[in-house]
C-alpha cells in the first residue's frame, strides 16, 4: 500500500514530531512534589545501560535522579539519558493503534486492529508463500521481546525473513569476533579500560557515542596509560590522545595492516602466546610483508613514524587494550577491520587478562543482548546458528515444534528492503526500526515501502517509516515494560517497568503473543507476562553460546547484573572472556583471518572528488525517533550541519554558516557548514538523525560487507558547493515534522481520543 | 558531606552538556540551568569549558550588589540573588570575574549556580557532578581526588590587584599555589602601589 495517506506535514502536524520540554504537569509548585516511588531501571538509549532512577507520579514519569550505586555508571549520564524522561506523556504518543484510510490515520481498537493484521498477513502467506513476509525488529528493546519475536516469525508465520536494526550497527564487530574467538561479545569489563598501558580507539567518537566510556579512558590516563586515537575527525577524546592518527575514511585496513607489518618487523610478537592459543598466524604473517608503514601512509595519510609507534606502544607492553565502534565498522570491509585490529592483540598476547584485550563499543542500549536471542536472520537462540542441526532440534524441541518447521537462515534487514523493492516481499512487519530515516539510500527505501502489499508496524510514537504502513500497533516505551537487556561490557541487566502502558497501547510483547494466538499458534505464546518469555529464554539459550540458564531476574538485581555466559544457577557468570587462554570454536583456539586491502564501495573521481563520512552527535539517538521530540536535546543540536575543514572550504569559497549542498551519485542535501579545524580536508561530516531532506542518508550508499551485511555508512564520494540560499526551513520543517512555532505553542492534542 | 568538595577540569570537558541538562532539573530553578558549556574557539578546536560557580569565599558578587540581595550560606555556597531584593541592575554580572551570573529577564532576577545545596545538605552530590560523564565536574573527598588525578588543585586565583579565593577548586596541569591571569602577576616587583608596575625603574636599580 504504503504511500503516507496525506501530506508528510499533515501527518506530522498532528504525530509529530514535536517538542516536550517540561515534565508532567510543568514546573509549577504544585506539579513538582514528591514522587510516589523511584524505579531502579537503565537508561532507553545507548549500549553503555547507564542505571538510572525514574521518578514517578499517578503513572508518569516526571523526572530523574541519579543511582550512584549501579556500579557502571556511579550515577553518570550523558544528556539523552537526563532527559529521557521527556518521553513519556509526550503529545506524540500514540495512544491507540491506527488503521489508514483515505482520510489518513484513524484510531482503531486494538483487537479490531490485530484482527485486520492477522488477516492480511495471513492472506499474504496464503497467496505467495510465507517468505513472502518479512519481520523486522530493533535492539533498543528487552531481549524478551527480541526472543518472542523471532519465535513469532519462525514459527506463527513461517517466514525466514526476520532481522534487525543492529545490521545497521555491530554486526561487522560481531561476524569478526565469531570467526576469529568462536563467540560475540566484547571480552572484558570496562573497568579493564583504567588499568591498561595503552588504549586504542579506532572508529568511535566514544564521548558522544559512548559517552559513560570517557570517565574510564580518563582515569586510565591518570594512571599514566597512553591514548591512541585513530579518526578522520579529532573528536572531543581524539583531543586528548597522545597519538592522534587521522585515517582516511574507509583506509582502517591499510594502517592495521601496516601495524602488523611493524610487529614482524621490529619483532614484538608473542610467538609463545600465538603458538599455544592460536592457529592461522603464518598466513596473517605472510599477507602482511609487504605492508611497510610507508605504503599505508600513501593510502592512509597518517605518517609512517606514527603508524610505527602506535604498533610499538602495543607491541610493548602485556598490558594493551583496543576499543572500535562504528567507525571502521560500517564499510563494505567492515569485517576485515575489525579482524585486522583483533589480529594486532591477538599477536602481541594481549587477551584474557585485566588491561589486556580488544573490544568493540555496542552502539545499541540492547545491541548485544538484541543479537543473541533469535532476531537476527541467521541465529536461533543463544546465538546458536540457525544451519546447525543440532540447535535446530534443542530449539524446536523448547518450542515445542517440528524441526523441519524452522525456516533456515533469511535475509538481512538492507537485504530485506531490496527484495520488497524488487517485489518478492510483499508484506513487512516491525517494530522498534525507523529504517526510512536509518537505511542507506532513503529514496530506495522510500520507493520500496511504497511497494508493501501491507505493512504493519508497532511503535509508540509514529515514525517516517511508520508514515507508510497500514497499520500501525500502539506499543510500549523502554519505561512500560519488564525485562532484561546485555550492555556492551556483556553485562546482563534489569528493566524495571516504572508506568503502565497509556490510553489503549500495549506490552509490545502481549501484542506479539495476541497476534500470534490470531494466527493459530495460541498455545506456543501463552506467555501471561514477560517473566514468562523469559524463563522459555533461558531455557533455549541453555547449552548455547549465549548461555542464560543461570541468570535469572531475581540474581540480576541482586548482583547488579551477571555476565554471560552463565550456565547454571551457582555459576558466577564471565567477567571476562579468554582467561584460561581457551576461545570458543572448538578447538579451543583463536583463529587468526587474513585480511586483503580493497577500496570502497563508492569511489572518488573527478565529479565527486571528496569524501562524505557520517555519525552521530550526543543529544540524538539513532534516526531521532525519540530525541527529536525531546525540547532540550533538540535545542543542542536542531540541525544537521556540514563539518568541512578551512582548507576545503576556501576552495569553494564557503564561510562558516554558509548554506552547503552536498551531492552524491544518490541525492543531495542542503545544510549548513561548521568550519573546522578539526576534520581532514578531504573529509566532510554530517549526522544522520534527521529524516526527509535533512536526512544524510540521502547521501549514502547501498553497497554491503559481503559478510556481516552492514552497509557503508562511513564513506561516500561528495562534492559540494555554495547553496545560492538557505532551503525555507520553515517550509521544510511543515513539510517534515510539523516545528512551526504556532505547533510549538499549541496544546497537546489527544490523538484519536 | 562537609569533607567534600567541587572540583572542575576543563581538560576532561567532553562538551557533551549533560551537567548543563542536569542542573535545568532542580525543582529550585525549574527548565533554567545555571551552567555555561562554551567551545573555546570551536573553528580551531573540538576543546570545551564548563563554568560553575566559584563560590567565592569573600564573592564579589555580593560586594558589589547594592541591594544587598546575594547571600553566602555558612556552608560557603554564595546563593542565587533574593529575588524580593533583586532589582535586576546585573552589577554582579559585570562584575564576577569568572562570568557566572546571568540575569533573567522576565523574572527579573539574578540566577546562579547554588551547588544544589538542597541535595549536599541531605548528603546527595550536586546534580552537575552527579551525571558528569567524563567527571571534568567532580564532588568528592580531596583526598580521593589527590589519589586519583595527576593534575592539581587550586583555589585561589589573581587577576591583577584582585586576589580571590574560591571554595571550588580548579583542576590544573602542573602544581601552581596560585592562577594568575595577568602579566603583573608575573612581574618581579610587588605590583601595589602606584609606580611598582614602573619595571625599568627596579632594573636600573
Amino acid at each position: 500500500m504504503a504511500k503516507p495517506p496525506l501530506p508528510v506535514d499533515v501527518l506530522a502536524h498532528t504525530y509529530g514530531p514535536h517538542l516536550n520540554y517540561e515534565p508532567p504537569g510543568g514546573w509549577t509548585q504544585s506539579a513538582r512534589g514528591p514522587a510516589d516511588r523511584l524505579v531502579k531501571t537503565h537508561c532507553s538509549f545507548c549500549g553503555m545501560q547507564c542505571g538510572i532512577q525514574l521518578k514517578v507520579r499517578d503513572n508518569k514519569v516526571v523526572g530523574f535522579e541519579p543511582w550512584e550505586e549501579f556500579p557502571f555508571n556511579h550515577g553518570m549520564l550523558c544528556p539523552k539519558g537526563v532527559k529521557r524522561y521527556l518521553q513519556g506523556d509526550h503529545p506524540d504518543r500514540l495512544l491507540t493503534s491506527l488503521a489508514r484510510t483515505d482520510a489518513g490515520f484513524s484510531p482503531i481498537g486494538y483487537d479490531a486492529a490485530l484482527d485486520l493484521t492477522a488477516r492480511r498477513l495471513a492472506e499474504i502467506r496464503d497467496r505467495y508463500g510465507p517468505d513472502a513476509i518479512a519481520v523486522y525488529g530493533g535492539a533498543s528493546m528487552i531481549t524478551e521481546k527480541a526472543y518472542v519475536l523471532g519465535k513469532f516469525a519462525r514459527v506463527a508465520l513461517g517466514t525466514r525473513h526476520i532481522d534487525y536494526n543492529g545490521r545497521l550497527c555491530m554486526v561487522s564487530a560481531g561476524t569478526a569476533y565469531r570467526l576469529t574467538f568462536g563467540i560475540d561479545r566484547a571480552p572484558n569489563p570496562w573497568t579493564d579500560l583504567t588499568r591498561a598501558d595503552v588504549v586504542m580507539i579506532a572508529g568511535s567518537n566514544t564521548a558522544e557515542c559512548a559517552p559513560i566510556t570517557t570517565h574510564y579512558l580518563w582515569q586510565c590516563r591518570e594512571r599514566g596509560g597512553r591514548l591512541i586515537v585513530i579518526d578522520p575527525r579529532m573528536t572531543p577524546i581524539a583531543r586528548q590522545a597522545d597519538l592522534y592518527l587521522p585515517v582516511r575514511p574507509g583506509t582502517d585496513l591499510a594502517l592495521f595492516l601496516a601495524m602488523m607489518h611493524v610487529l614482524v618487523r621490529d619483532g614484538m610478537l608473542d610467538r609463545e602466546y600465538l603458538a599455544a592459543h592460536t592457529t592461522g598466524f603464518d598466513a596473517v604473517e605472510a599477507s602482511v610483508r609487504d605492508w611497510t608503514p610507508e605504503r599505508a601512509a600513501a593510502i592512509t595519510g597518517v605518517p609512517p613514524a606514527n603508524i610505527v609507534t602506535a604498533a610499538q606502544w602495543i607491541g610493548r607492553t602485556r598490558r594493551a587494550m583496543g576499543l572500535h565502534a562504528r567507525g571502521i565498522e560500517h564499510h563494505s570491509k567492515g569485517v576485515e577491520n575489525c579482524l585486522a585490529m583483533v589480529n594486532l592483540y591477538l599477536a602481541t598476547g594481549n587477551f584474557g587478562r585485566e588491561g589486556a584485550g580488544c573490544m568493540m563499543i555496542t552502539g545499541q542500549g540492547n545491541g548485544q543482548g538484541g543479537r543473541e536471542h533469535g532476531q537476527k536472520a541467521d541465529q536461533l537462540p543463544g546465538m546458536r546458528s540457525i544451519t546447525d542441526p543440532e540447535a535446530r532440534r534443542y530449539i524446536a524441541s523448547v518450542w515445542g515444534v517440528e524441526e523441519a518447521s524452522i525456516p533456515g537462515p533469511g535475509l538481512s534487514a538492507p537485504e530485506i528492503m531490496e527484495a520488497i523493492h524488487r517485489g518478492e516481499i510483499k508484506a513487512l512487519f516491525a517494530m522498534c526500526f525507523n529504517p526510512l530515516v536509518s537505511l542507506p539510500d532513503a529514496a530506495f527505501t522510500r520507493d520500496a515501502l511504497s511497494k508493501l502489499e501491507f505493512f504493519a508496524i508497532v511503535d509508540f510514537f509514529l515514525s517516517e517509516t511508520a508514515h507508510h504502513a497500514d497499520v500501525v500497533l500502539c506499543g510500549s516505551l523502554h519505561e512500560e515494560d519488564e525485562g532484561i537487556i546485555c550492555s556492551a561490557e556483556g553485562r546482563v541487566q534489569k528493566i524495571n517497568k516504572a508506568v503502565d502502558p497509556p490510553g489503549d497501547a500495549r506490552s509490545d510483547a502481549r501484542i506479539i503473543c495476541d497476534l500470534a494466538a490470531r494466527l493459530g499458534k495460541g498455545s506456543l505464546f501463552a506467555f501471561p507476562s514477560t517473566r514468562e518469555i523469559y524463563e522459555e529464554l533461558r531455557l533455549a539459550s541453555k547449552g548455547g553460546l549465549a548461555d542464560y540458564y543461570g541468570i535469572t531476574w531475581e540474581r540480576i538485581e541482586q548482583e547488579l547484573g551477571v555476565f554471560w555466559p552463565c550456565p547454571s544457577l551457582d555459576h558466577p557468570g564471565t567477567v571476562r572472556l579468554f582467561e584460561d587462554g581457551r576461545f570458543y570454536h572448538k578447538d579451543g583456539k583463536a583463529h587468526l583471518q587474513v585480511t586483503a586491502w580493497r577500496e570502497s564501495g563508492d569511489p572518488t573521481d573527478a565529479e565527486y572528488p571528496i569524501l562524505l563520512t557520517t555519525g552521530r552527535v550526543v543529544s540524538h539517538y539513532l534516526s531521532g525517533t525519540q530525541t527529536r521530540r525531546i525540547g532540550p536535546l533538540v535545542e543542542q543540536c536542531p540541525e544537521p550541519f556540514v563539518e568541512i575543514h578551512p582548507r576545503l572550504a576556501a576552495r569553494y569559497g564557503i564561510a562558516d554558516g554558509d548554506w552547503v549542498r552536498v551531492v552524491t551519485r544518490r541525492s543531495d542535501l542542503v545544510a549548513q557548514a561548521a568550519i573546522v579545524r578539526t576534520i581532514r580536508p578531504d573529509t566532510i561530516f554530517i549526522p544522520y538523525h534527521w529524516p526527509g531532506r535533512r536526512s544524510a542518508n540521502r547521501l549514502t550508499h547501498r553497497t554491503l560487507d559481503p559478510r556481516s551485511k552492514i552497509p557503508e555508512y562511513k564513506v561516500s564520494a561528495c562534492r559540494i558547493e555554495k547553496a545560492p540560499a538557505p532551503p525555507d526551513l520553515e517550509a521544510l520543517r511543515r513539510e517534515e515534522t510539523g516545528w512551526t512555532p504556532e505547533v510549538r505553542a499549541r496544546p497537546a492534542t489527544q490523538k484519536g481520543i | 558531606m562537609a569533607e567534600y568538595e567541587f572540583f572542575v577540569d576543563p581538560s576532561r570537558c567532553i562538551g557533551c552538556r549533560s551537567c548543563v541538562a542536569a542542573c535545568a532539573e532542580c525543582d529550585s530553578h525549574r527548565g533554567v540551568s545555571m551552567i555555561h558549556v562554551d567551545y573555546l574557539d570551536r573553528r580551531n578546536s573540538i576543546a570545551t569549558v564548563p563554568t560553575v560557580c566559584m563560590h567565592c569565599v569573600e564573592p564579589t558578587c555580593a560586594l558589589v550588589c547594592p541591594a544587598d540581595a546575594i547571600k553566602q550560606g555558612e556552608d560557603g555556597v554564595v546563593r542565587s540573588a533574593l529575588k524580593p531584593r533583586c532589582i535586576a541592575c546585573s552589577n554582579c554580572v559585570l562584575a564576577c570575574p569568572f562570568g557566572v551570573p546571568m540575569v533573567h529577564v522576565e523574572p527579573e532576577v539574578m540566577m546562579k549556580c547554588d551547588m544544589c545545596y538542597d541535595r549536599t545538605s541531605v548528603g546527595l552530590r550536586p546534580m552537575c557532578a552527579t551525571v558528569c560523564p567524563s567527571q571534568a565536574l567532580s564532588y568528592g573527598p580531596p583526598d580521593v581526588i589527590a589519589r586519583q588525578r595527576t593534575s592539581a588543585p587550586v583555589r585561589d586565583f589573581r587577576f591583577g590587584h584582585a586576589h580571590v579565593r574560591t571554595k571550588v577548586f580548579m583542576m590544573t596541569p602542573v602544581a601552581q599555589p596560585v592562577l594568575a591571569v595577568d602579566v603583573e602577576d608575573y612581574l618581579w616587583k610587588d605590583c601595589d602601589g602606584d609606580e611598582g608596575w614602573i619595571v625599568d625603574k627596579a632594573v636600573v636599580d
